[in-house]
């Protein structure tokens, strides 16, 4: 029999009082289920899908019907839902500490910039990170542009000596690789563009997993930026960071890491991985739109210049200059988004009771399950490792003789959400020779039932649009 | 025209989205080909899918358009609607076939209310039930854009 820990408190609270006029951590983490905590630090278990299919009470979003079919999903890669207790929150902060941050001298002020930096500091420990490296975004578009117009107004001049390390010009080189997305792509581009520096790509191998032996050539001693993603939202593929961060060290270039796929899913610790910057969003982690998180490593943001300007970012202004602030308010111009913050740091609490560990460990439990199944069906060609290591838990493919849209549409007939199209990937996609796939991606309230209930409706789906009426598998 | 449910499978909503008119086309599609000496041209991208479809006018007599010819890819919404449109144009005035493009872009936007006039748009009104799927519209949208966009240029 499985050994199951228990649920952190609030998932048996009554909806509606939940976040609210709770203290947390001293309220939840008391009386019998502070075992939560104590069995973290033992051999892992293995986590049933029961246990993962009472979290589901707190998405209630996920309990509704679609096409009168029970909703399945499967595209949390896209967008994450989110627990009552991030809801209520932002509801909370909304209803009772609602103001604008650092300004203003009233208490209510004081109270919500208090939660603001709290939350800053509650991502932060998330992550690995001090506080003050933690900047505030809409999302990681918004970060990884901050990171791309600092450097580029850098190289305008800008920040004067202490701004040289990061100037750019022709003859340096800009790295990325094949399996970017657009937001982690496009950027660069328009930062080479700007510069003259020479972008350069690390290609992938037909299994996609980044061509080392070509990072190693492409890397040297012109390279001053090394950006790739830490997981790539089409392949599934877990990035060695470490390895490609230390290469990039070793000619003294920097480190930017796209982790909107891995810190919803596994444990990051960006000090760990000896990355310079990072970026993730927030609604792909249960936590609000419009909320991102640009890590970076305090000394290197304390000497860019700004990107967005304006107010809360200066300490003194003159009619023909400015002044500015130490990073993260240096890049944190004009109004803040507070609650979504807030709800942010509240859907890593959420993460830290339930362990993102073991919601890595249930995801490799899915993926193993989702890829065996997918084997079994014929026509189906996989993109990216076959096999779940180093692999996150979705999975995206083609169905041979089926437009990606329409087994998108085919599995929605009976409730299924997934992903369909190039899933702003289309270099990627190019170098696979297609346009479009159909993602299936997981989070911690999927179960193995609705893998198979997916794989049930993906299997008749070549024989609907008559794809196997020519073919040997008909 | 053969319009009844696919075999072997269990009917749902589906059904009024492809119907078998549909997959047929999309399966065998009608007027693929580029020519040389083509009236006009239009590409046209969905850039949301990256469906893409390039769709020529053929001159006949007098200003008209013969036919039209195409060459893309995409669901089978697409492929169906461009496959259909070139079944359905013979020897258009610039006039008639806007006037096609017209009563289809209303069939369309119609959410399913609009039956579309058989007359004008031929086997086509058999896209009333992809209208009510809002996502799809711009599926069967794109060729008959292109067709607009290229006769747009001769006028």
């Amino acid at each position: 029999m499985t050994h199951e820990p228990p649920l952190p408190l609030r998932f048996w609270a009554p909806l509606g009082r939940l976040a609210c006029d709770m203290e947390r951590h001293t309220v939840t983490r008391t009386g019998e289920h502070v075992t939560t905590s104590t069995t973290a630090g033992r051999t892992p278990v293995l986590i049933s899908d029961s246990y993962f299919e009472r979290l589901r009470q707190d998405f209630p979003l996920l309990e509704q019907s679609v096409n009168g079919h029970p909703l399945v999903y499967l595209d949390s890669g896209a967008t994450a839902q989110r627990p009552v207790t991030v809801l209520d929150a932002e509801t909370d902060f909304l209803l009772t500490r609602n103001a604008a941050v650092h300004r203003g001298a009233h208490t209510l002020a004081a109270e919500a910039t208090e939660l603001f930096e709290d939350a800053r500091a509650t991502i932060a420990a998330f992550i690995g990170a001090q506080p003050d490296e933690v900047v505030w975004t809409s999302g990681a578009t918004e970060a990884l542009n901050l990171v791309a117009y600092a450097i580029s107004n850098a190289s305008l001049g800008r920040g004067g000596v202490a701004t040289e390390r990061f100037r750019l010009t022709a003859g340096d080189e800009i790295v990325v690789t094949e399996m970017e997305h657009h937001a982690n792509l496009i950027p660069w581009q328009e930062l080479a563009a700007r510069t003259g520096a020479t972008l350069r790509v690390i290609g992938l191998t037909d299994d996609g997993r980044l061509r080392l032996d070509q990072a190693e050539e492409i890397i040297g001693e012109r390279t001053r930026l090394v950006c790739f993603t830490h997981v790539s939202n089409v392949l599934g593929t877990v990035n060695p960071v470490t390895h490609l961060a230390r290469l990039a060290h070793e000619v003294g270039a920097l480190v930017v890491l796209d982790a909107c796929q891995s810190v919803p899913h596994m444990p990051v610790d960006v000090a760990a991985l000896d990355v310079d910057f990072a970026a993730f969003s927030g609604h792909k982690m249960l936590g609000p739109n419009g909320i991102g998180v640009l890590f970076g490593r305090s000394e290197l943001l304390n000497a860019l210049p700004p990107f967005l300007t304006g107010g809360s970012m200066i300490t003194t202004v003159t009619l023909e200059s400015a002044e500015y602030l130490p990073a993260p308010q240096r890049f944190e111009a004009g109004t803040q988004q507070v609650s979504q913050a807030v709800a942010l740091a509240e859907a890593v609490h959420y993460l830290n009771d339930v362990g993102v560990a073991r919601v890595h460990e249930h995801e490799q439990h899915l993926t193993a399950h989702l890829l065996s199944r997918l084997a079994e069906l014929p026509g189906i060609r996989l993109l990216g490792p076959a096999s779940a290591e180093e692999r996150s838990g979705l999975a995206s493919f083609t169905v041979d003789g089926v437009h990606a849209h329409d087994v998108g549409q085919y599995l929605d007939d009976v409730g299924i959400a997934v992903r369909v199209g190039h899933h702003c990937a289309q270099p990627l996609h190019r170098r696979f020779g297609v346009t479009a796939t159909t993602r299936i991606s997981t989070y911690l309230y999927n179960t193995t039932a609705e893998i198979d209930f997916a794989i049930d409706r993906l299997a008749t789906v070549r024989e609907f649009f008559g794809a196997d009426d020519d073919g040997a598998n008909a | 025209m053969s319009d009844s449910v696919p075999r072997g499978i269990e009917p749902t909503g589906l059904q009024d989205l492809y119907r078998e008119l549909i997959l047929d086309h999309s399966k065998h599609p009608h007027g693929r080909g580029l020519h040389d000496g083509a009236l006009a041209q239009s590409h046209q991208v969905n850039p949301t899918c990256g469906d893409e479809v390039t769709l020529q006018l053929q001159p006949g007599a007098d200003g008209r358009i013969r036919k039209i010819t195409w060459e893309g890819h995409g669901c089978s919404i697409s492929q169906a609607s461009a496959s259909i449109l070139a079944s359905v144009v013979d020897d258009d005035s610039p006039e008639q076939l806007s006037e096609r493009i017209e009563s289809f872009r209303a069939m369309m936007h119609s959410r399913g209310q609009l039956a579309g006039d058989e007359d004008l748009l031929g086997d086509a009104i058999v896209f009333q039930g992809a209208s009510r799927y809002v996502a799809r519209v711009k599926c069967a949208m794109l060729p008959w854009v292109a067709a607009e966009a290229a006769l747009s240029g001769i006028r």
